[in-house]
């Protein structure tokens, strides 16, 4: 994993002050309310409505056992004694008082973490995929990329006041886990047809109010002209991004609205000028890649049989396993998933003692590290097959060993009423009802793989136009309801959900949705056709009668 | 108005001429809209700057910028961040050597990113206090990307 050399470490040390100092300007009323906003929002700090919200990065999703330690102190000093995993891998706490933010930066930045950008018009975290360097179908590890464009786009003088938030994700897989078709620009590792890998170039993705799908600016771009590739894009969508309605302003709308072929032309235009002055040399990738060095594997980990016994002999286990670890590319180890979907509990919340305990176990199983997921869960990457019992029984005791990764109670959840100023529906009160309707695991197992996010408003932070079954919470004079879409998925096939007609009422959600997943039972060829693939099939028309018969 | 220049705070000589009014001074910064409708006379001043707007295209003044000691990036409001560009392109690519001013609505705390893209002076409120300016010039002593100052 990264570690900070004296720069990185100067350079956090340095906004702790710099933030501390204009908070302090703040509370004297220095600085008016506008320009504030802009500087915390910068900081990752939201006024919600309990309190502010201080979102805290995590880059690409990799975390060290010494900082979830710091996270769960944090939430036991600063805040209620729980933080939420969001859906771009990073760390939110929903109660900390803005006089001691500045406090809690100083604590993240003695274990190499900030808040930098984490919000607010301008470069943001960039994200990855949650099995990078581990996945067997890897064309190679996306992290050092990730590294190298985050120190890239940290306080890039040319770009602090874009026109709205720019978001970077990058894949190295087959299988996007990182949702990168999402982003303003997404980055696949692809090998070109003389072997050589590089980069195919998304642009112009983006969730909220108009979910669109990235298209591809760049079917191939050489290593070397990674950045001054970013910083081209970067300034055609700084100089002609739209500005003057903020619903407008994201890159996706300035390449529909010109087209792609010609955002093309002036962004090569700018490349050209630019490309020989930014390049990565070798050396540069190399020195990056090394801080990403496999961990020291144990090459007989695969001698163990103790691992099969229990596989045969607990189904418990064995159902933990086949829904929460996933493949590993050395024989005799798995990655494993955290699961934070308990039924009972808010999705991606985590409290202060699950935190310690996922330390300990990080330390104890897996080279001290954690990942953080798209889908707000948590993994432990690196688990030898003779260890998964003991992780499985102690991640039990936490709570955290519901066997349900990818599938109907794995949910996407934004904080919604139950935290934020812009919500129309309380998410996570929906979340638990559709987990109450849903409480028998059978069932779940039976209903396969499927992604159900809810939002509780157009801003989409939990990404429903790309569920499988997506929920907004719509305002309808002062009431909650709900638009239900199907069909959308932010992997390699991403498509946005089709609407299943008008919106349902709060007490007809989670009955709705039971009908759904009933339609599909009926509908599917067999228990291998996952639901989207059904309603790829079927279309929405035998879900949307069977829906609104009833209502 | 109190001004930092080359991070001193120094007089200001240049008076900023509104549009249709006689231009009387020594030092005298011009609208573009002025300078494409007056050109002809504007160049035979001595001392004499350009005020840019966000939404200015620079390519179509690259090759009128040796008229001009001074470049003025005016701000309307601080979050256009498209005069951050600006500077980096009058001073990377159009190679302007002479005074880039930020004017307007920027706040202190961009003036560590607007030093760094090559702006070199500031035209301040009069409620802001210069040295706190400057000193927030010297925010971070590290940075990571290649910038023009
Ligand atoms: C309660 C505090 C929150 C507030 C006030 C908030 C606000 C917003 C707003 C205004 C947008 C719309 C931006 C746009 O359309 O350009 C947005 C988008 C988003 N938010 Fe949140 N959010 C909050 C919490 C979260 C949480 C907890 C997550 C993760 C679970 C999250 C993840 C996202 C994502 C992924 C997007 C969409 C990204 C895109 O458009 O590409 N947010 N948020
Ligand atoms: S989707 Fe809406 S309600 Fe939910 S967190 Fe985002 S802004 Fe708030």
């Amino acid at each position: 994993m990264y570690q900070y050399n004296d720069k990185d470490q100067t350079l956090i040390n340095e906004r702790v002050v710099q933030f501390r100092d204009q908070t302090e300007r703040f509370l004297k009323g220095e600085i008016p309310d506008d320009k504030y906003r802009a500087l915390r929002l910068m900081n990752g700090v939201y006024v919600q409505t309990h309190a502010p919200l201080l979102r805290v990065a995590g880059p690409y999703g990799l975390l060290s056992s010494k900082q979830v330690r710091k996270l769960a102190s944090i939430a036991r000093d600063y805040d209620k004694g729980f933080c939420h995993f969001t859906t771009r891998q990073n760390i939110q706490f929903n109660w900390p008082a803005l006089e001691r933010v500045p406090d809690i930066l100083e604590e993240l930045a003695s274990v190499q973490m900030h808040a930098i950008q984490t919000s607010g018009n301008c470069l943001r975290n960039t994200t990855s995929d949650q099995l990078a360097g581990v996945a067997i179908d890897e064309l190679e590890d996306p992290r050092p990329y990730c590294e190298i464009i985050r120190q890239w786009t940290i306080f890039h003088p040319e770009f602090a006041y874009l026109p709205r938030k720019f978001k970077i994700a990058v894949s190295g897989a087959k299988l996007d886990r990182a949702a990168t078709q999402f982003h303003d620009i997404g980055l696949h590792l692809v090998q070109n047809e003389h072997g050589e890998v590089g980069f195919k170039v998304f642009v112009g993705g983006g969730l909220g109010r108009t979910p669109v799908i990235g298209q591809v600016i760049k079917p191939f771009l050489e290593k070397k002209h990674l950045l001054s590739y970013l910083e081209a894009i970067l300034r055609i969508y700084n100089l002609y991004g739209r500005r003057d309605n903020k619903y407008k302003a994201r890159i996706k709308i300035l390449v529909r609205e010109a087209g792609l072929a010609k955002i093309r032309k002036k962004i090569d235009a700018e490349w050209a000028l630019i490309k020989h002055k930014l390049e990565l040399s070798p050396e540069r990738i190399k020195e990056i890649q090394e801080q990403f060095r496999p961990p020291n594997y144990q090459l007989d980990a695969v001698q163990d049989t103790s691992y099969a016994d229990k596989l045969a002999n607990n189904a418990d286990f064995a159902t933990w396993v086949k829904h929460n670890t996933a493949e590993h590319k050395i024989d005799g180890y798995r990655a494993a998933y955290i699961s934070l979907k308990a039924p009972d509990s808010p999705p991606g919340d985590c409290t202060e003692s699950q935190l310690d305990t996922i330390a300990d176990l990080a330390d104890q199983y897996s080279f001290g590290m954690v990942r953080v997921t798209h889908r707000q869960n948590l993994v432990l990457a690196d688990i030898k097959q003779a260890d998964l019992f003991d992780l499985w029984q102690k991640l039990d005791a936490i709570n955290c060993a519901t066997p349900n990764i990818g599938k109907a109670t794995d949910m996407i959840c934004c904080p919604g009423l139950d935290y934020c100023s812009l919500a129309n529906a309380g998410s996570i009160g929906v979340a638990k009802e559709i987990n109450e309707t849903l409480d028998s695991m059978d069932y779940v197992h039976d209903l396969g793989d499927l992604k159900i996010n809810i939002s509780g408003c157009m801003n989409g932070c939990a990404h429903q136009s790309v569920g499988h079954i997506g929920i907004l919470g719509v305002d309808k004079k002062g009431v909650e309801w709900y638009q239900v879409t199907l069909g959308g998925s932010s992997e390699n096939d991403a498509a946005i959900g089709e609407r299943l007609g008008p919106a349902v009422s709060k007490q007809d959600i989670a009955p709705v949705i039971k009908i759904l997943l009933e339609v599909y039972l009926e509908q599917r060829i067999d228990e291998d056709e996952p639901f989207l693939a059904t309603v790829r099939r079927v279309g929405i028309g035998p879900f949307k009668e069977k829906t609104y018969a009833t209502n | 108005m109190q001004l930092i220049k080359d991070k001193q705070i120094t007089q200001d000589n240049w008076v900023y001429i509104v549009d249709e009014t006689p231009l009387k001074a020594d030092y005298i910064i011009v609208s573009l809209v002025r300078w494409r409708q007056e050109r002809n006379q504007l160049s035979k001043i001595k001392h004499l700057g350009l005020r840019l707007e966000p939404d200015v295209e620079l390519e179509e003044i690259a090759n009128d910028l040796s008229h001009f000691q001074l470049i003025e990036l005016y701000f309307p409001v601080f979050t256009d961040g498209r005069a951050f560009t600006h500077a980096r392109l009058l001073r990377s690519r159009y190679g302007f050597t002479g005074d880039i001013r930020a004017s307007g609505d920027f706040m202190r705390d961009q003036v560590f990113y607007l030093n760094r893209v090559g702006v070199t002076s500031f035209e301040l409120n009069d409620q802001e206090n210069a040295q706190q300016v400057i000193q927030s010039m010297h925010d971070f002593s590290v940075d990571y990307q290649e910038s023009v100052a």
